[in-house]
């Protein structure tokens, strides 16, 4: 119990002072009936060594020094010593939420820079404080327009993240918005005829993803020219961050959720993760979560509080814009420090890196296999089409320590043997090339069994 | 007046904007391996030519930014955080060691099955130590945090009343419940209705009785409620509930009071979510993340967000997302995962003594405050208080003085204010949770504080009003804030960078 600061002889002491006889009298509250008689069925305690080894056995159940090609809305991207240096100083680490701002100005000033950032890489007015991932940051945007605009229904592209998909679902389900999903071209964009007679009158919002889930980079202002015509809003969802280095921002839009983690957010088997909503000042009353923003204290010093919390579920109770409650500071922290590290200059050359790895990697494998969707600019991300199942080769893959793309048949059944690849910068070119030519190999198994099977009829 | 702490570190420190200067650099590339490529060409129109208003600074200003705002902060860390309902407990550090073990860290939530065992088995030892905790059947890990338990939890009563036929039309919420519970329900597409609190500050069960009805989905109760006291009749509630078909929901938040004394779902609790940075010491982070797992009973497990961990047959573990009833998804992937990892790892610290030590030191410490306190400030339930007690500022408003400005005076003390705007039932409220990290050495130094504070307000009240006078910055307006929003910086903004070092 060695969390637990008091000695046998404090807790008589205190027991004392109270005028209790023992601890039980103090949980006499409880019916006897409810109250635990024996121990509870759980692992007994363990010393501090034996915690460290269990948890080190199942890193190694996790593969831990594997090489892998997974991106998909989760990135693997260099994370600077500094970021965990720093959000492990107590002070950030085991601060609560910043009510009390006189002591709390450390968090909100690094939520004010966190905010100021956000802004400028999306291109847009105003960002908040965080909010729990991109997923029900997409799904709490759709919400926001639904109020702003008056109408219920919302138009989703088929090229958004299928489990951001699968969320807004749950949660438009209960809030009576008719979701309507748009398909893509051969080049992986949103169908913009499809859209077009998608998006009604009644259609508060289009829901889109830039770079999309296939890594191709849609046609923003087209696709805000058919919403707004309508008189819905354009939210344009953002899973691979870094992207904004070298992408241009969708301008357009009206409102930008974001999840932040490829900036310095540990990939930690998909949280926790930096979901953040990004929109036009005259939106901020209809936008959820929380924000920090500059003001003066009695001496006329710049100070920063949480402000405009009327839109929040404390005050608002079930008037409130959502019940979104917590955010995600200290991840949000790490974000502020990786891009405070890469800064205006770096965050380029590090997207620039990432865009030739890709290029190189796709020309690759393009070679042997069939790399679709090839008319979009793209970001990371590209799609291999392969003869054999994906998942065979994968396994393969796996004896070479090589996680390959993600099959992409359990989202897409009509894409068959496509899987999604990613690059990143931390992605050398030798992995490539060992990757490539795995591939290959079961390309040219597969012909020559074909071959094989053409002579014997 | 003794003083805890010494004062705050008062550094000039402006925005990591105003030591940018073009040509300062905190990042070096390794040099490219793959051929060059012509942005221009690859990206089109689409190419981004300048990133706005981006800092360049050094690695060493880096450093020295963070580190001087961190020391503008309270953190648990530098002293006791006796915010009621919000538990800030010690954060372990071997927490934070486990949870970034290399295999752990860098888990790729689409990585195959077979390399993602360690990950699986620690959601279901997890699982499986929160459901005995809990006397639960089932449980998903997969919200974000509290709110989001909710959220999630309703969605599962709302999904188990359609499954019979009717959805319902209402929940039923105490007086004394959380601020999120009404903004829950209205998301889940429920109507919110009050129930009072009868005058012991529990649920009043004859007010329940002829409240409830056919078109009541669920009660979303706190328990321990909001002041800190255990609903003795809890078991009738549940009965009530259950006669007429409606479930029970208990909002996990005070489960640092039972934790090894008593188990909600021995109670009659149908569906409740717990706050893993709350009760099982992930820390706060200065607002997040947390993670908000719900428990739920056998007849709600249809309805579990996918996917679940489930051992197969063979021993090895695995994600089940054919489940055709379940609500669908609250998240994507599985959850705030890197919080499971600190849980679990605190679970292990304790062991099942270790547990209930830690429940009857944190129910200890809160009595002996109210002890401590009893008379000075007003105590508005005589009820007896579980891990929390609550008191009001009715003696101190004579002088003018309201909880918020005891609030901020208690920092110069060198400690963080209790809880002022909870309960709703008790206008001026100091919501006061010790929880068990502190030693008998802190508690008496607070309730010194405290005492100290009142004898003050007697003397002279106006000197406790223009409080803090310890920290860097004095009392921050905060009608500026909302009334002229400032969100963000932009370069024209120069009127508060400080010309010269003090």
């Amino acid at each position: 119990m060695r969390y637990l600061p008091k000695s046998p002889a404090d807790r008589e002491a205190m027991l004392k002072a109270i005028g209790s006889r023992s601890i039980d009298d103090l949980f006499s509250p409880i019916p006897a009936e409810y109250r635990l008689a024996g121990d509870l069925k759980i692992p007994r305690q363990m010393a501090e060594s034996e915690i460290v080894d269990w948890f080190k056995l199942r890193s190694k159940e996790n593969g831990d020094d594997y090489t892998s090609f997974l991106g998909a809305g989760a990135y693997f991207h260099y994370r600077p010593v500094v970021i965990d240096a720093l959000v492990q100083r107590g002070e950030f680490l085991t601060a609560y939420t910043p009510y009390q701002a006189e002591f709390a100005q450390g968090t909100l000033q690094a939520i004010f820079e966190f905010q100021t950032m956000i802004s400028e890489l999306t291109g847009m007015d105003l960002a908040n404080a965080s909010m729990y991932d991109g997923s029900t940051g997409a799904a709490e945007a759709v919400m926001m327009a639904v109020r702003i605009t008056g109408k219920s229904s919302a138009v989703i592209a088929r090229s958004l993240h299928p489990e951001y998909r699968e969320v807004l679902q749950t949660y438009a389900t209960h809030q009576g918005i008719p979701l309507r999903t748009v398909g893509f071209t051969d080049t992986a964009r949103v169908d913009l005829k499809e859209l077009e007679s998608s998006v009604t009158d009644d259609t508060a919002c289009v829901l889109i993803q830039s770079p999309n889930f296939f890594g191709s980079i849609e046609d923003v202002e087209t696709i805000a020219d058919i919403a707004h015509k309508k008189g819905a809003l354009l939210i344009v969802s953002i899973a691979e961050a870094v992207s904004l280095g070298i992408v241009e921002p969708p301008r357009v839009a009206d409102i930008v959720a974001m999840e932040a983690q490829s900036f310095g957010v540990p990939l930690g088997f998909g949280g926790p993760y930096c979901g953040v909503l990004a929109t036009k000042d005259k939106f901020v009353r209809q936008m959820p979560g929380r924000l920090a923003g500059q003001t003066l204290d009695k001496k006329g010093k710049r100070g920063f509080v949480l402000t405009l919390a009327t839109r929040e579920q404390h005050i608002r109770r079930e008037k409130a814009t959502s019940n979104i409650c917590t955010n995600q500071a200290l991840v949000a922290l790490m974000v502020n420090i990786f891009m405070t590290v890469y800064g205006k200059v770096g965050l380029r050359e590090l997207a620039k890196q990432n865009l030739a790895k890709t290029a190189y990697a796709a020309g690759q494998f393009g070679k042997n296999a069939k790399v679709l969707f090839a008319g979009s600019p793209r970001f990371n991300e590209f799609v291999v089409e392969t003869s054999e199942d994906p998942a065979a080769i994968n396994s393969r893959l796996l004896g070479h320590k090589i996680v390959g793309g993600l099959p992409l048949k359990k989202f897409y059944p009509e894409l068959g043997n496509a899987a999604l690849w990613c690059c990143t910068e931390l992605t050398t070119r030798s992995m490539i090339d060992t990757a490539v030519g795995l591939v290959a190999e079961s390309e040219r198994s597969v012909r020559s069994m074909k071959e094989t099977e053409e002579v014997a009829q | 007046m003794t003083r805890k702490a010494t004062r705050h570190i008062n550094q000039n420190e402006g925005l990591i904007f105003e030591k940018s200067s073009p040509g300062k650099a905190a990042w070096k590339l390794p040099p490219l391996d793959v051929p060059e490529v012509d942005t221009a060409k690859l990206l089109g129109k689409s190419e981004r030519k300048d990133l706005g208003n981006m800092p360049e600074v050094s690695e060493i200003e880096i450093i020295r930014h963070f580190t001087r705002l961190s020391t503008w902060n309270y953190a648990i860390d530098l002293g006791m955080y006796p915010l009621g309902s919000c538990t800030m407990k010690y954060n372990p550090r071997v927490n934070e060691a486990v949870s970034r073990i290399e295999g752990l860290a860098n888990g790729h939530p689409y990585q195959p099955a077979k390399i993602s065992q360690g990950a699986m088995r620690i959601m279901k030892t997890l699982s499986d130590c929160l459901i005995e905790i809990t006397g639960m059947d089932a449980i998903t890990l997969q919200p974000a945090a509290g709110a989001h338990g909710e959220l999630t939890g309703l969605l599962m009563v709302r999904a188990y009343h359609e499954s019979k036929g009717n959805a319902r039309k209402k929940i039923l919420i105490p007086d004394s419940a959380h601020g999120t519970n009404p903004a829950t329900a209205a998301m889940v597409g429920y109507a919110v209705e009050n129930l009072k609190s009868n005058d012991r500050g529990m649920v009043d069960v004859a007010a329940l009785a002829a409240q409830m009805n056919e078109d009541v989905a669920a009660l979303m109760v706190t328990n321990p409620n909001t002041l800190g006291v255990f609903e003795q009749e809890i078991h009738k509630i549940a009965d009530l509930m259950h006669a007429k078909g409606g479930l029970l929901y208990m909002d996990g938040a005070n489960m640092n009071a039972l934790v090894g004394k008593a188990r909600p779902g021995d109670f009659g609790v149908d569906v409740m979510h717990l706050n893993l940075h709350k009760t099982f010491s992930t820390p706060h982070g200065g607002g997040g993340p947390g993670s908000g797992p719900v428990a739920i009973k056998k007849n709600l497990e249809p309805f579990l967000p996918t996917p679940v961990v489930v051992t197969k047959a063979d021993g090895t573990m695995a994600f089940d997302y054919n489940r055709p009833q379940s609500v669908g998804r609250v998240r994507a992937f599985y959850g705030n995962f890197g919080m499971f990892i600190r849980a679990l790892a605190y679970i292990f610290a304790n062991g099942p003594d270790g547990l209930r030590q830690t429940t009857e030191d944190a129910v200890l410490n809160a009595n002996y405050i109210r002890k401590g306190l009893e008379g000075v400030y007003d105590l508005p339930y005589e009820t007896p208080s579980m891990h929390e007690v609550v008191f009001s500022d009715k003696i101190q408003s004579k002088k003018g003085v309201k909880t918020m400005d005891l609030a901020k005076r208690l920092i110069d003390y060198g400690f963080h204010p209790y809880t002022t705007a909870f309960p709703l039932i008790v206008p001026g409220a100091l919501m006061i949770e010790p929880t068990e990290s502190e030693p008998k050495e802190e508690l008496d130094l607070f309730i010194e504080a405290m005492k100290s504070m009142a004898e003050e307000v007697e003397e002279d009240p106006q000197f406790v009003l223009d409080a803090p006078y310890n920290t860097r910055i004095s009392r921050l307006d905060e009608t500026l804030a909302a009334r002229k929003p400032i969100l963000r910086w932009t370069p024209e903004d120069t009127s508060a960078i400080p010309k010269s070092r003090p």
